[in-house]
């Protein structure tokens, strides 16, 4: 069975690729939609990958630490975890039907569909 | 040494700050311990959760309030 956690959005840290590619690009603006939504906080990828013991810190105090990847390469994934952070919910962009590309004509549908995806699985594992 | 309480003022800030103050004691070593207030400065350390707490320059907790015995531990 499911753990459903007992946090609020405050408690709930949002991590995501930033990648020179379209879905790179698509991840990172869905993490931000997540956050303007309220439903986390966005929390600064490059900060863990550069062991900035302030935002390592500050990751540890986190309930739920959501991650968001463009593609299967997973580099949001594999930094969390290099550290040691477990991911509670976690999503690739190209999951979703969105092909990888390295042009930036991004689609606002698909940073929706995204952001979307995500806050439905955070809402579950909340029980809301 | 110096030791930093980072946090705007709230209640486990200053919970935080006694502590630290406690465990100096308790070390019995000369050590230099600061509030800082300031959200610039503390955003400057990467710190998103307060309180936090930093020994020379490195963030060793943020977001709970240790107590004196934990923070005492990392007095050298």
């Amino acid at each position: 069975m499911e753990e459903k956690c007992l946090c609020e959005s405050n408690d709930i840290l949002i991590f995501s690729c930033a990648g020179s590619s379209n879905v790179g690009q698509i991840a990172n603006l869905a993490a931000v939609r997540l956050a303007q939504e309220g439903v986390g906080r966005y929390f600064c990828l490059a900060g863990i990958g550069g062991h900035v013991s302030g935002m390592i810190e500050s990751t540890k105090a986190g309930k739920m630490l959501i991650a968001i990847d463009g593609c299967p390469v997973g580099c949001a994934k594999k930094t969390l975890e290099h550290i040691g952070f477990n991911i509670d919910e976690y999503v690739q962009v190209t999951e979703l039907g969105i092909e990888k590309n390295h042009e930036f004509s991004l689609a606002p549908s698909d940073v929706g569909k995204v952001s979307h995806h995500m806050a439905s699985l955070v809402s579950k594992r909340r029980g809301i | 040494m110096k030791i930093e309480v980072l946090g705007m003022g709230c209640a486990n800030c200053n919970k935080l700050y006694q502590n630290v103050l406690e465990a100096v004691k308790m070390s019995g070593k000369e050590v230099e311990v600061a509030k800082v207030e300031d959200i610039k400065k503390i955003m400057g350390y990467g710190v998103l959760s307060t309180p936090a707490l930093v020994i020379d320059g490195v963030v060793k907790v943020a977001g709970k309030v240790p107590k004196p015995e934990e923070i005492n531990g990392w007095i050298k």
